[in-house]
């Protein structure tokens, strides 16, 4: 990839989003949240000030514990030389130094470890928001699953669709486009809820520049990256890209990936398929992410290649 | 054989063993994506009603893979000993779980019985055990085995300290590693996972560790665990390396998707032999665990767990250091719960202990599954139980280069001060000596400070 027709791409889309277009996904992703938030808040009220409590309890807040950068934490008592082990320990993600109580967790590296579990677990086990969905515009589909569990346990079904399914995606989709671009829980709808309102007008901005035509894109409910191969086969792009989201783990559970293949089928080698990975905030941020897919994704069509037989 | 029963007059019928033996197994997910589970609890005990009445013969000499096509299979059957096994042919399985259980059979008996069964035989008793039979019969088998130090003795608990790093960063490693052995993690091995599989990269993060463990005096092994040919590379470039690791799978065909086979595993042996570190005489380290073969569509049809209990056939032909289970990793296609995680755990640290292995667990999870930190403490602390030989020791249970969750370094420390166990001899002296721990193995003050080790 060229790097300065990258750096170029990425200008260019930001300018076409306009100056507030980071800002824009947040607010969406805020706006459409307020729902979920507002329970929090009532239920939070509810247990912090019942209302036989006297009315001068404290009002107010405990921390957010997840905000706290544990990196910059060396919770051991009468350490020999607290002050290096701390200055090292920027460098890493692992929980070092948080204290114990006896041979046990201190209390506040338990609940993080709770609390980074409990989140990493939110984004496997819930589902994208609906409204997030209409709001860009994505119809749905479903594989051949028909829980979260069943999703779990049989890769095999979040990657194939029943006849009814496919005459439904033929039916919503313009065949035949140069690019077809999906977008797939797989295994962190946080991913997806974190990412996707940037990324998606960032890509299909970029791809606008490119010149190339765009399909329908939608969104596919319990779909692994295979599920791309059946779409392609039904609606027969040149290429086609799944933006789907990682599976979990404790330190971020945002990450999200693009898989693209040109000419997909059903079966084809792994190898043939292009990542991005990595695709958050802490990682490759969604909006440089979705300028470097489109030129990807124009580099296969002109080469007519995709993963280890495109040369970048 | 007879492959058919009544129950409450509702006939089951069974095709062959190795349909019994699916049958049997207690639920996996593994077993239900490839469509060989029992489809009812009934069916489940009917299977094992059968399969407690089938010889130790009849499991030996029909192997759920042909000996002639299979390499795991041919090694179970050629590391048998005749004599013990032709003396024990005759017992059906469910006298052969009595056998285990009752009192009259010693430790030394069971010791020296652990080459008379192959992995289907140790399968198809386990199935007909209950957890608290698992924990008992496994409790009274112990082997200790030498690569530096000794490990396995009775009342011990080691551990593997695991300080991985996201970028192979040899400071990130070893700021962890001293963190770790402060804690007195760290005497059955010091093993690192690396991101890059090349010999150079390998070599660099030996060459680190081996500096902080010769520069603190720490009496333990060295192993970093990339592919077992990328450390051999690594062990002709000068690594200093005490052992070679691998992971292996209970088929041939799951093994050739490993890049590995028995040629390859003695290739290395001799290699680490006269290269090595360490005289042992136990120089190598096998990694296992439930539904490794289904998950990459190796299992030709056998359930997971008679495929893990064939793998140690394969481990049991060479002379393992230690013996690493791993139950959990994978995710909910092979072990879908905590309850699956849990039974597979206790199921395989006694398969392995009774094939004569040098049993390691890690109980563990990803974010994937249902599984929580209070089903891998349970499954850890009922293993302890049991006895295992060691297990795996990252900061507050979370190893951010593999993203899942293992056993920490607090949980190694807190099991050996709850069974009043310490760690390995010379390595509990080695903590002695350094005021990390009292005679008893109990932490000091001072434990829990890897800053102490900073140069």
């Amino acid at each position: 990839m060229n790097e300065q027709k990258l750096e170029e791409i990425v200008r260019r889309v930001l300018a076409d989003l306009g100056a507030g277009s980071g800002a824009d996904g947040a607010t969406l992703a805020r706006e459409i949240a307020p729902s979920a938030d507002a329970n929090l808040e009532i239920s939070g009220r509810d247990l912090v000030r019942p209302a036989s409590l006297p009315a001068d309890v404290e009002s107010g807040e405990v921390p957010d514990i997840r905000a706290v950068d544990y990196r910059e934490l060396y919770n051991v008592p009468n350490a020999a030389n607290p002050e290096e082990f701390k200055r090292l320990k920027r460098g890493t993600a692992a929980r070092l130094g948080l204290g114990r109580s006896g041979p046990r967790y201190s209390t506040w590296a338990l609940l993080r470890f709770w609390a980074d579990n409990a989140a990493a677990q939110d984004a496997v086990f819930s589902d994208v928001n609906p409204d997030l969905l209409e709001k860009l515009g994505l119809f749905s589909v479903q594989t051949k699953c028909v829980s979260k569990d069943q999703y779990l346990e049989r890769p095999d079904l979040g990657t194939q669709f029943d006849d009814a399914m496919i005459a439904k995606i033929k039916e919503r989709c313009i065949p035949n486009p140069q690019v077809q671009i999906l977008v797939a829980d797989g295994l962190s709808s946080t991913a997806v809820e974190a990412n996707v309102a940037d990324l998606l007008p960032s890509l299909e901005q970029g791809l606008k520049l490119h010149g190339l035509t765009v399909g329908t894109p939608f969104y596919v409910k319990y779909g692994r990256v295979r599920a791309m191969e059946p779409i392609a086969e039904a609606l027969n792009p040149d290429v086609i890209c799944i933006l789907l989201g990682e599976r979990p783990g404790l330190v971020t559970p945002e990450s999200l990936s693009a898989y693209i293949a040109y000419k997909a089928k059903v079966g084809m080698s792994e190898a043939l398929r292009t990542c991005v990975s990595n695709i958050h905030k802490d990682g490759t941020n969604a909006i440089e992410a979705g300028a470097h897919i489109a030129t990807l994704m124009s580099e296969m069509i002109q080469q007519q290649a995709s993963g280890i037989n495109l040369k970048v | 054989m007879k492959l058919t029963t009544r129950l409450d007059g509702i006939t089951y019928r069974f095709r062959n063993i190795t349909d019994v033996l699916a049958k049997a197994n207690e639920p996996k997910a593994g077993d239900r994506l490839i469509g060989i589970a029992a489809q009812s609890n009934s069916e489940r005990v009917a299977a094992k009603v059968v399969l407690s009445e089938l010889t130790v013969e009849d499991l030996t000499e029909n192997p759920t893979v042909p000996y002639e096509k299979d390499e795991v299979t041919r090694m179970g059957w050629d590391s048998l000993n005749q004599p013990g096994y032709q003396s024990m042919k005759n017992m059906t399985i469910g006298e052969l779980r009595e056998w285990f259980l009752d009192h009259r059979t010693t430790p030394d008996v069971l010791k020296r019985s652990a080459r008379n069964f192959t992995g289907e035989v140790a399968a198809a008793v386990a199935k007909i055990m209950s957890s608290m039979d698992l924990v008992y019969a496994a409790s009274r088998i112990q082997y200790t085995t030498q690569c530096n130090t000794e490990i396995g003795q009775p009342g011990t608990i080691a551990s593997r300290v695991q300080p991985n790093s996201t970028t192979d960063d040899p400071e990130m490693i070893v700021l962890s590693l001293a963190e770790g052995v402060s804690f007195g993690n760290g005497d059955a091995c010091i093993g690192i996972n690396p991101v890059n599989d090349d010999a150079a990269n390998t070599k660099r993060i030996a060459d680190s560790c081996y500096e902080f463990m010769t520069r603190n005096e720490i009496p333990t092994q060295l192993v970093v665990l990339s592919h077992i040919t990328t450390q051999m590379e690594a062990v002709r470039r000068g690594a200093p390396l005490s052992m070679i690791f691998q992971s292996i799978a209970g088929t041939q065909a799951a093994n050739d998707d490993f890049g590995v086979s028995k040629a390859l595993v003695e290739e290395a042996d001799a290699l680490i032999k006269q290269q090595g570190l360490c005289q042992g005489p136990n120089l190598l380290y096998f990694e296992t665990g439930q539904g490794s073969e289904v998950s990459i569509g190796r299992d030709l049809g056998v359930d997971e767990m008679t495929l893990e209990a064939r793998t140690y056939g394969f481990c049991r032909y060479f002379r393992p250091f230690m013996v690493n289970n791993v139950t959990g990793f994978i995710g909910p296609e092979t072990i879908f719960d905590g309850k699956e995680m849990i039974r597979g755990s206790l199921e395989d640290h006694f398969m392995g202990k009774m094939l004569g292995l040098p049993m390691g667990m890690a109980p563990c999870f990803t974010n994937h599954t249902s599984i929580s930190m209070d089903d891998q403490q349970i499954a850890t602390m009922l293993l302890a139980m049991a006895g295992a030989t060691y297990y795996i020791g990252i900061p507050v249970a979370d190893d951010v280069m593999l993203a899942y969750q293992d056993t920490s370094y607090h949980d190694n420390a807190t099991l050996r001060e709850m069974l009043g166990r310490t760690a390995a001899p010379e390595f509990h002296r080695w903590m002695v000596s350094r005021e990390l721990c009292d005679e008893r193995g109990v932490l000091t003050e001072k434990a829990g400070d890897g800053s102490i080790f900073l140069k």
